[in-house]
């Protein structure tokens, strides 16, 4: 392919990038300062590292955070692959698409409005506000995406795949786990994957059914961030971006590895939350 | 033989479309009939039609989404466009990517450095001899956050719908004799309206519930629907008349999604 961008092209697109990327930049540059704000740079200095690597509390919010990310992923990536399954098996095209709208429900809600609802419904069932109705909000949340990332998998598979397996005598467990699932494996990666970012950049939906005792880093920031500037936060910022930056090169790779064993599908058109 | 093992999938699946899809919004309509005394009533709705105060807040939100949509199109498609035509495209629309991948609330907490009162945007403006602003805590400094927050989101649809465009398409119209400037207008961006109207969808509804955005950036002056959600729900705890205004939360959304998606319907018939 042959590079076609104008000139002016390429500078708007320069400008734009540098947009994107000056309040990320600004954001580490100040956890690197000796000073408190994030006004005037005072030499570099890792104080704001060491504080945060101290605080007992963040550090148990940070693993608060980490667990409820693995066990909703785990969690969700089951049902949903699940619920692949169910959708791919539909009879009736009115049944497929029926259970893919309900599906992308929760994917296309406004998270104010999946936040109080699930207030609500945590609250008519009587379950306390805290880890358990955290996790189980976080699993509900990242289902949907985890189904429409293992789907496509499931529909391209030829289907006499398992015809011959079935007319040679495979039974369906057989089936299943001898030919369903090492085809539709990537997907299920990238399913988990994603389950796992969606569970670590969620902060609305766990603001409304956290209660006061349990809280994961995006509340804290969010409570933090309002009483004004600190720059631990900047520390933690610094910490997360790289988080981000391996999470997003692990994603990157299943996905290029998915490609090139004849899926062309790209992360692109799944980042939509 | 495998109807006994489509019910084991169909299960757990559908057990989470009753309990986490559809209860939650059912609640949420049943809620928005009581008041703060659980008395079944219509009046939650009869407030919110006929207080100014929902009213101005429904058209301020509307408005706000609205702004924030239009600027991100505004810079989203040039952006998609040009990326669309570079060589290792793949690469520079990653780059894009990265930032959605960096926490709300950090990006959010950024801009209350940048924006501050002697912050990198008032350094600048005294730079260029320009008076220092008081930033934060504005209507604008909102749609300004909101907006960088969105622009991925809608150059990432855009860029997808353009680059499923065929080759042949833009050289036909070439041959034909259009201009760069008619290819632009009469064929590559009707070509695209389905990624502009998802990113449309994308952007839209998120827009209009962004209640940390508002108090982080907007101060107390920017009040959205999903800030009087959130307010009714954790603050004054009148939680019929928080489900009411999500209830026009829920319809806004779904005239959202009928008026972007005619397209596929329209190619489904």
């Amino acid at each position: 392919m042959e590079d076609k961008a104008s000139k002016t092209g390429k500078i708007y697109i320069t400008i734009v990038f540098l947009l994107l990327y000056i309040p990320i930049v600004y954001l580490i540059l100040y956890s690197f300062s000796k000073g408190t704000t994030m006004t005037n740079f005072q030499g570099f200095s890792l104080k704001h590292y060491g504080e945060l690597f101290a605080d007992k509390r963040m550090l148990a919010i940070f693993l608060n955070t980490i667990l409820i990310a693995l066990l909703s992923s785990v969690c969700s990536t089951i049902i949903g692959t699940m619920g692949a399954l169910a959708v791919h098996n539909a009879k009736r095209k009115h049944e497929r698409e029926t259970l893919l709208s309900l599906n992308s429900i929760l994917l296309v809600s406004p998270d104010v409005i999946i936040g109080a609802s699930f207030l609500i419904f945590f609250t008519a069932l009587k379950l306390p506000l805290g880890f358990w109705s955290v996790l189980l909000s976080h699993i509900a949340f990242e289902i949907p995406i985890v189904l429409l990332l293992v789907l496509p998998r499931l529909d391209e598979m030829s289907p006499s795949m398992t015809n011959a397996a079935m007319d040679l005598g495979a039974t369906p467990a057989q089936i299943l786990s001898k030919i369903v699932l090492p085809y539709i494996q990537p997907g299920i990666i990238a399913g988990f994957f994603m389950a796992i970012t969606y569970s670590l950049d969620d902060f609305a939906v766990t603001f409304f059914v956290t209660g006061n005792g349990f809280t994961t880093l995006s509340v804290e920031i969010y409570s933090r961030a309002r009483q004004g500037i600190s720059l631990e936060i900047n520390a933690l910022a610094g910490i997360m971006f790289i988080f981000s930056l391996i999470l997003v090169g692990v994603y990157y790779l299943i996905e290029t590895h998915n490609a090139r064993n004849g899926r062309k599908k790209n992360l692109v058109e799944v980042t939509d939350r | 033989m495998k109807k006994n093992f489509r019910g084991l999938f169909f299960t757990p699946y559908v057990l989470w479309l009753a309990m986490f899809v559809i209860a939650p919004v059912a609640l949420i309509f049943y809620y928005s009939f009581f008041d703060i005394h659980h008395n079944f009533t219509l009046s939650n709705y009869q407030e919110f039609f006929t207080s100014g105060t929902y009213l101005t807040m429904t058209a301020n939100s509307v408005l706000y989404a609205f702004l924030i949509t239009l600027f991100a199109i505004l810079i989203s498609y040039p952006m998609a466009l040009v990326i669309s035509k570079l060589k290792h495209r793949d690469l520079w629309i990653l780059l894009v990517i990265l930032p959605t991948w960096i926490n709300l609330l950090l990006k959010a907490y950024a801009f209350i450095g940048l924006l501050s009162h002697d912050g990198l945007v008032n350094q600048l403006f005294q730079f260029f001899g320009l008076p220092i602003q008081h930033m934060l805590f504005t209507d604008s400094s909102f749609i300004l956050v909101a907006a960088y927050i969105q622009i991925p989101f809608m150059i990432l649809p855009i860029y997808n719908s353009l680059t499923d465009i065929s080759g042949s398409y833009i050289r036909a119209s070439r041959d034909l004799g259009a201009t760069k400037w008619q290819t632009l207008t009469k064929v590559i961006i009707p070509m695209t309206m389905p990624g502009i109207k998802s990113g449309i969808q994308i952007v839209f509804i998120p827009s209009l519930s962004l209640f940390m955005l508002s108090r982080l950036i907007g101060g107390n002056k920017v009040i959205t629907l999903g800030t009087a959600v959130e307010e009714h729900f954790l603050t004054t705890m009148n939680w019929g008349m928080g489900s009411t205004i999500g209830v026009v939360l829920i319809i806004s959304m779904v005239i959202v999604m009928l008026l972007t998606n005619t397209k596929r319907k329209r190619r489904r018939a």
